[in-house]
């Protein structure tokens, strides 16, 4: 099979690779690139681990094809923090202890900041229902709710 | 002289007693007796049994010493999650 | 070594504190590698093929065309795994769960599997293998499966337990016992008796991330295994046993875990890609996909029990009986033998009796999930036991604390108990003020006690010290939830330096001795002992380096505060040591400076918990909904409180899952229906409230800090908790879990139609 050239922006680098047809964008992300913050918990887009921000939009990465990232803004966790500052969710999760095992943390960190860039003033309910598509099993979700309503504070004031 | 109870499936083995009086002063010497005493016993010790002295469960310390009338109560080595 | 275990009552600098995890950066910018994360050179990639039938023979396997397709590299069956269990039954059903051997057992087990070049090559490989299946009678349902007529998944097994061998082979197993005094009188003395019968669904543990491995097996018989597992060292016997090589030649390094809850206390698919890249004579990554991982691993039993409880009028109870009946698979398992044990643990009763039976089914093998087979057993007990104090109209949680068991209390699995934090997890409910906020429509509150355990075992630590005064620690059990910032903030306490010097990291299998791996909740509990024993030994070379520094005796020398001190007027020009000033110096005071530990940390203690939980329930729909949420529980010392709450919120939210929606269900065909997130639906963000803890400390008398393992009790209390909730508030009697809305609606209709 021959490969798709695709072009892309990552975490705002130019990215060129060839993939397959059928080739999901975190299979690329992870097993082309390198890139393996985004987690693949279940490959059918409920558990919300793979999750990546593409051109402003909260998508599962694993029910996006590589190739369907030509020309797009391709977002992961690995471009969360600027240089040695972390990004105040990523902050906070620590702070918080919102994390035990911390597979779900990449997908929740990239979900809760596009939740925070369309409403940076959530209450408890928005929050959880923004998060909704993204599964924790160690967590309980409290110390996650906890981190984004802190990190949400920390933002505003900022 | 300690007086060890054991539970229902062991009991069975030590012929359908549920306490058995053994000469031992720590828990290795206890399963040698009771192994020699009792040899439908030994696969079960193989496999793993746990000892409460006074309630306290020892799953590995073979080398724990029994009190002079303690209580002891042998118990099935159980699996967590 | 001369190490003293015992509760010292110190006060604490660093203990109970709560600084940030040392994992914890890599974790939160997507750095930290988990079981897939890892990739060796010129690796292949393993698949395998699965049953999808419930019960079959297997006739015949051809894997010839399998093995022309273009770049598959190795196929194998169960004939590239010879038995070499040598008699260990329990090994054997670990084989031949791994990989079919003449039988499929379930939906999902594993009859096959390939390593190609890639992903896609792999599948088609899957395809190309034709297996030639009879297919036998199945049966799914733990008490159909006990019935005489039933399809045996087992001809060679003949019930264990039982005063004669019975005369015909059956699915269970093995029966078992415990209890003390007599039933049949207690039942005699009470006023009123409350009987019922109970079943729980099959649910799993379903950690987010997926079993992954990279094996690779060399030609000089050495091996490397990377996988996500909470016993590394387990992992090796077992593969090394399973696969015929030497244990210290098969070195495995644990990945950091995404989620275990028990179920990666077990191999599955790990010897399964050791066999591919033993054929294939290359590394081979085996990632499970999430519908493998429901299908053919983990899940907990399901269970059907009966109980029986008697008390007088004054609430005092005289008698308890349970029956009860656990699914463990098609393997042997010793789940009800636990559930056995635990169902009545948390009362002091003079008659009580409980039996166990072991369920063959065809399902996948149980394993075990935080505090395993307790949370069943507790949902029929803590129901039973509100029942039977509403029927005598007393308060539930005072019932509880009439009857509740203390130190003294012959407990119902036999011993005599110690110290124990039953009556005091009751008592903080009891003055709790969610048990006094107001309730609103269709609301109900529920509360449930519920009692673990708690392991100790094998635990090996290394303590270094290097030259600028930094310490590295090396534990062998693996992190599942933030034990190296535990670990840590001991081994700071113990050698009275700032935690910030400190780094934890989990040990690979060839640079530690062995350790028994992370369940039972014993990974703080253990290895926090053997830190604290390392960390003594570690300042006895201290004081020593100090002493010959001084030229003084060492006998003069103590350590306080992280500084070696002269003790004695004669010394009083001497300044303190700081740890680093001594590490800098130790090139030529007799070189590297370290503390070894070795033990068994056995003593772990038993563990007690109380929940209360309000459930506001939409009769139209069914619907229950947790609305607030409250455990209670006794951590003998919780080292760092907020990943203790962090355990606690955890568990909590796990049982309200199982109370409320997950369950296994299989059609008719004995397929299993719901193998995905989408269908088996774990409680999300928008499902629950914030989860209130309140941490109880009554020490450990066998832990020189009073520790004890905390992780597993939080899971046992919500099955029957939310159960009483529910039943408040819909006004009837759940006994079925999951209590989920068209059973929840079945039951307030035909109460309505009753």
């Amino acid at each position: 099979m021959a490969g798709i050239a695709v072009s892309t922006t990552i975490n705002g680098d130019a990215f060129e690779y060839l993939c397959q047809p059928d080739e999901t964008l975190l299979d690329v992300l992870r097993d082309r690139l390198g890139l393996t913050g985004a987690k693949e918990g279940c490959g059918t887009g409920d558990c919300g681990a793979c999750s990546i921000i593409l051109d402003d939009r909260l998508v599962c990465s694993c029910l996006v094809l590589g190739a369907e990232a030509e020309g797009r803004q391709v977002e992961t966790v690995e471009g969360m923090a600027h240089g040695d500052q972390l990004h105040p969710l990523q902050q906070k999760f620590l702070e918080h202890a919102a994390l035990q095992c911390g597979i779900c943390t990449p997908g929740f960190l990239i979900a809760a900041k596009d939740l925070l860039a369309k409403n940076p003033d959530p209450t408890e309910e928005e929050i959880r229902f923004g998060l909704a598509g993204n599964l924790c099993r160690c967590t309980g979700y409290d110390k996650i709710v906890r981190a984004v309503q802190d990190a949400a504070n920390v933002m505003k004031g900022a | 002289m300690v007086e060890v109870t054991l539970w229902g499936a062991l009991g069975q083995l030590a012929g359908g007693q549920s306490k058995v009086e053994v000469e031992a002063k720590d828990i290795r010497e206890l399963f040698r007796k009771l192994a020699e005493q009792y040899p439908g016993i030994e696969p079960w010790i193989e496999k793993g049994i746990a000892v409460a002295i006074d309630g306290t469960i020892y799953r590995d310390t073979w080398s724990k010493e029994l009190p002079q009338g303690a209580e002891i109560f042998l118990l099935p080595r159980l699996a967590g999650g | 070594m001369n190490f003293d275990p015992r509760f010292s009552g110190r006060k604490f600098s660093s203990v109970g504190t709560r600084p940030l995890r040392p994992d914890g950066i890599d974790k939160v910018t997507g750095r930290a590698r988990y079981g897939a994360d890892f990739n060796m050179a010129g690796q292949l990639v393993g698949r395998v093929l699965r049953s999808p039938h419930a019960h079959a023979k297997i006739l015949k396997i051809d894997t010839s065309k399998a093995e022309k397709l273009a770049g598959v590299k190795a196929v194998i069956t169960a004939a590239d795994l010879p038995d070499l269990t040598d008699g260990d039954a329990g090994m054997y059903d670990v084989l031949d769960n791994c990989m079919a051997r003449g039988k499929a057992l379930y939906d999902g087990h594993a009859v096959a599997a390939v390593a190609a070049v890639d992903a896609s090559t792999a599948r088609q490989a899957l395809k190309l293998i034709e297996i030639e299946y009879e297919i036998l009678p199945h049966v799914t349902d733990v008490d159909e499966a006990m019935k005489h007529t039933a399809p045996l998944i087992n001809d060679a097994i003949f019930t264990e337990g039982l005063e004669e061998k019975p005369a015909k082979p059956s699915n269970v197993t093995k029966r078992s016992q415990f209890g003390h005094g007599d039933v049949h009188q207690g039942f005699g003395h009470a006023d009123v008796i409350v009987e019922r019968s109970f079943k729980t669904e099959q649910t799993h543990q379903g950690y987010i991330e997926p079993h992954a491995c990279v094996a690779n097996v060399n030609l000089d018989g050495t091996a490397d295994l990377w996988v996500c597992t909470q016993g590394h060292f387990v992992y090796r016997q077992h593969c090394a046993q399973l696969l015929g090589l030497e244990a210290s030649k098969l070195r495995v390094t644990s990945s950091e875990i995404g989620g275990g809850f028990g179920g990666k206390t077990h191999v599955w698919a790990e010897p399964v890609a050791l066999a591919l890249s033993r054929k294939a004579g290359r590394p081979v990554k085996l990632v499970m996909t999430r519908d493998e991982v429901f299908r053919a691993s983990g899940p907990t039993s399901a269970t059907s029990i009966d109980v029986k409880i008697g008390a007088r009028k004054d609430g005092t109870i005289t008698a308890a009986e349970a029956t009860l009946r656990y699914s463990s698979g098609p393997y042997a398992g010793t789940w009800a033998e636990i559930g056995a044990m635990t169902a009545f643990a948390c009362y002091k009763l003079d008659n009580v009796k409980t039996v166990g039976f072991e369920v063959l089914v065809n399902r996948p093998k149980t394993a075990a999930y935080r505090a395993p087979s307790a949370p069943m057993a507790a949902f029929a007990v803590e129901s039973a036991v509100d029942e039977l104090a509403k029927e005598l109209g007393i308060d539930p949680v005072e019932f509880r604390i009439k009857n509740a068991a203390q130190e003294g209390t012959r407990s119902s699995y036999g011993p005599v108990y110690g110290p124990i934090g039953i009556g005091p997890t009751l008592e903080a409910a009891k003055h709790h003020p969610h048990m006094k906020a107001p309730l609103g429509k269709n609301q109900g509150r529920g509360m449930a006690c519920g009692f673990w355990f708690n392991f100790g075992g094998q635990t090996c630590v290394d303590l270094n010290i290097g030259m600028d005064g930094s310490v590295s620690l090396a534990v062998g059990t693996v992190d599942v939830g933030g034990s190296r910032a535990s670990l840590s903030l001991v081994a700071a306490e113990e050698l009275g330096i700032d935690y910030a010097q400190l780094k934890a990291v989990v040990a690979d299998t060839s640079s530690l001795g062995y350790n028994d791996m992370t369940d039972g909740s014993r990974g703080t509990f253990s290895s926090s002992m053997a830190t604290i024993s390392a960390a003594r030994n570690a300042i006895k070379i201290l004081r020593d380096r100090a002493a010959q520094t001084w030229d003084i005796p060492v006998d003069d020398v103590v350590w306080e505060n992280g500084h070696a001190i002269a003790k004695g007027e004669k010394y009083g020009n001497l300044a303190a040591l700081s740890l680093k000033e001594i590490a800098a110096k130790s090139g030529t005071t007799g070189g590297p400076i370290a503390g070894h530990s070795e033990l068994v940390a056995d003593g772990a203690g038993v563990s007690f918990a109380t929940h209360i939980c309000d459930i506001e329930v939409d009769p139209e729909t069914g619907a229950a909904r947790v609305i607030r949420y409250t455990v209670i529980q006794d951590a003998g010392k919780a080292v760092h409180p907020t990943y203790v709450e962090g355990q606690y919120q955890g568990g909590a939210a796990q049982g309200i899952g199982w109370a409320l929606n997950e369950e296994y269900i299989y059609g008719k065909d004995g397929r299993l229906q719901n193998a995905g997130f989408l269908d088996y639906r774990i409680p999300v963000c928008s499902d629950l409230p914030m989860i209130d803890t309140q941490i109880l400390e009554i020490p450990n008398p066998n832990h020189p800090y009073g520790v004890r393992g905390v992780g597993e009790t939080s899971i046992v209390p919500p099955l029957a908790a939310i159960a009483n909730a529910v039943s408040n508030a819909a006004g009837v009697r759940m006994t079925h879990i999951p209590m989920s809305p068209p059973r929840v609606l079945a039951a307030i209709e035909a109460e309505r139609g009753g």
